[in-house]
């Protein structure tokens, strides 16, 4: 994790590399309209790393998929929001001026890296095909620059594996060829959508490892989606925590972790194993996330939380609190609510 | 690799030969060509010079033997109808078969995969279902039934088009119509579906995020996986066409050997038919051959193992 100190000195000017504000993307469905964003604000600075954690549903994906445009136009729709990326609003770009934004200015990585490369081609040809997207260079050249970025990733003998094909790779060896193309075209934003959750545990240690590394070399920044406190808590510098389309809870990382404000952030820090706790069952959150109807006007965590009170179910709170942690939550809006509580909060929880 | 490809022509070859074996014991129990080929009331000696001529006195099995290994040094036997070298008449007859052939199977290929990919690519739109409503039509309906519904439109109700024979491009519309209708529907269905599979898919969304613009991630990406498939297919209809040709050109009166097969198996012209038999099992083991060969190149997963 990061100082203060050493986040000023990386992105010195501190001028956002991204700005999303009010992003609102609805799904439809057979009784209404989806919010699967709800209005979400995201801004990203060079050189650092945000995670977006939430459980399946929370929006997360949706989110990003969103920013670069590839979501399905038949089934959902983006309400309102801006993006800005390069002074200009990603959402109000041409399909043509977008693709120019994909893969150059914001690259994305998978979840499961075997499914992310085309089977069909070699690893080779689907590196070489992002730079000749992008950049009018020679098949030589070309070659010469994929050996390069697969050289990047620390992938051994990268001449041989230009020849191979994806499933002729390990899943951390798939993950890091994903990765090099991603990074391909030198992107300012790298998206990465629960890049460890397919893999193995020490596979997984070695990925995070490569984008904290790729990070400080390059000055890039992430985007770390995940579900997982502990990726979280691994490399990113700042996060958001995400419930029902919202962001419940964001703030710098020590911050959360040291005082979680919200009680689904607090809940999800429960949940977390600990090597020094030797318990039986794990902690899990009661209940599942609800299928929301747009609007919403109450809180939407409200049904599972152990706090709520009448005031949660009649309006949804804002996202308050001091600039470096902010939470959505009636009852423990600030600095003042930390920690009280919290160690109810989880022996109310069965 | 080696192995498998050996095996499969082995097994290939006894399938033409176990066809080829079976349509000569099958025709020999249609009757006799003896009756066919002399008028009523003709001697029982002169029936007997015409059968010893003909080889046919033999006992069956060496009639067999004897036409078998004619194939291999050259000699097809000589036709009962036609008294010529049954390679001749192929010869012959063979290219209206392979032109019309031809033009049909590059029709299927032309027509259905870009209507298949575009109802693929525009799923559940009005112009998706009613490729899809037509397709089903299409490849439901029999050739033979289609063929003598085009004649009966526009030959003979039209007057547009001549209801058989060849030698102008006019002769060659309807019987490419009533060839390709088919396969085509099919192609067209089978290409949807397997793209539609292949639309859900990450890599696609990765190349999308590479900044690739959507008809190529469809051609490039989608259609390329989407393929085995519709190769599959492209192969049975292939297969489908080499036989379904004997009937439709029949309807048309078309010159190929089609219709030289039917009017001989009337005729019980023996030597004649089974050869047209053999070439067209021939064939059609070879097409699927082909099918099987290309999956290797189509698919490297498949390639390795």
């Amino acid at each position: 994790m990061n100082t203060e100190k050493e986040l000023e000195s990386r992105g010195a000017e501190r001028k956002p590399v991204l700005e999303v504000h009010n992003l609102k993307s609805y799904y439809e469905s057979r009784d209404g309209e989806v919010p699967a964003v709800d209005g979400v604000d995201l801004t990203l600075y060079p050189g650092e790393i945000v995670g977006i954690v939430g459980e399946s549903g929370c929006g997360k994906s949706t989110v990003v998929r969103s920013l670069l445009g590839l979501m399905d136009p038949v089934t959902s729709r983006r309400e309102a929001g801006t993006a800005l990326f390069e002074d200009r609003d990603l959402f109000r770009l041409s399909e043509k001026e977008l693709c120019k934004v994909r893969g150059k200015g914001i690259s994305m990585i998978f979840q499961n890296p075997l499914s992310a490369l085309d089977p069909v081609y070699t690893i080779g040809s689907q590196i070489m095909e992002i730079l000749k997207i992008h950049e009018s260079i020679t098949d030589k050249e070309a070659r010469e620059r994929a050996i390069e970025l697969l050289h990047q990733v620390n992938i051994p003998s990268p001449e041989l594996r230009l020849n191979q094909y994806p499933h002729e790779l390990s899943g951390g060896m798939q993950q890091r060829v994903v990765i090099a193309i991603a990074l391909a075209c030198n992107p300012k934003i790298l998206i990465a959508d629960e890049p460890t959750t397919a893999l193995d545990v020490t596979v997984q240690a070695q990925i995070l490892a490569l984008i904290r590394e790729l990070r400080d070399r390059l000055n890039i920044a992430v985007i770390l989606i995940t579900h997982n406190m502990g990726v979280v808590a691994a490399i990113c510098d700042r996060m958001c925590v995400m419930y029902g389309g919202v962001v419940v809870e964001e703030g710098r990382c020590e911050e959360i972790f040291a005082n979680p404000r919200h009680p689904y952030t607090r809940g999800l820090l429960a949940a977390i194993p600990s090597i020094d706790e030797d318990k039986e069952t794990l902690y899990t959150i009661p209940g599942q996330v609800d299928v929301l109807k747009a609007p919403v006007n109450f809180c939407r965590f409200e049904k599972r939380c152990s706090h709520a009170c009448s005031k949660c179910r009649e309006e949804e709170p804002q996202l308050r609190g001091e600039s470096d942690h902010l939470s959505r939550c009636w009852v423990f809006p600030d600095k003042s609510s930390e920690k009280t509580d919290f160690e109810q909060a989880k022996v109310v929880a069965p | 690799m080696k192995r498998y490809v050996l095996m499969r022509v082995l097994k290939a070859i006894f399938t033409i030969w176990a066809v080829y074996t079976l349509v000569f014991f099958l025709t020999r129990v249609t009757g006799d060509p003896v009756d066919w080929l002399t008028q009523a009331g003709a001697s029982d000696a002169a029936k007997e010079t015409l059968r010893r001529n003909l080889g046919l006195d033999l006992p069956l099995w060496d009639q067999y033997v004897k036409s078998f290994v004619g194939l291999f040094t050259g000699d097809t036997g000589t036709s009962y109808y036609y008294s010529r070298e049954v390679s001749a008449l192929f010869a012959e007859r063979i290219w209206p078969t392979v032109t019309l052939g031809s033009i049909v199977f590059v029709v299927t290929i032309a027509v259905g995969l870009p209507l298949g990919v575009l109802a693929a690519v525009k799923h559940n739109s009005l112009l998706d279902r009613l490729t899809m409503s037509l397709a089903v039509i299409g490849s439901t309906l029999p050739n033979f039934v289609l063929g003598i519904l085009l004649i009966f439109i526009f030959a003979l109700t039209l007057r547009m088009l001549p209801s058989g024979g060849t030698g102008t491009v006019k002769n060659y519309i309807m019987p490419i119509i009533a060839l390709s209708v088919g396969p085509v529907a099919s192609v067209a269905r089978l290409t949807r579906s397997s793209l539609l599979d292949v639309i859900g898919n990450d890599y696609l969304d990765f190349v999308r995020s590479k900044g690739m613009r959507e008809w190529k991630v469809v051609i490039k990406h989608g259609l390329r996986n989407a393929l085995i498939p519709v190769i599959t297919i492209l192969g049975s209809q292939l297969s489908a066409l080499i036989g379904g040709s004997v009937v439709v050109e029949t309807v048309f009166a078309w010159p190929g050997i089609g219709t030289l097969i039917v009017t001989s198996a009337q005729q019980r012209d023996f030597p004649v038919v089974v050869f047209g038999v053999l070439v067209i099992a021939a064939s059609v083991t070879f097409v699927n051959l082909l099918v099987d060969l290309s999956y290797g190149l189509l698919d490297p997963r498949i390639r390795k193992s």
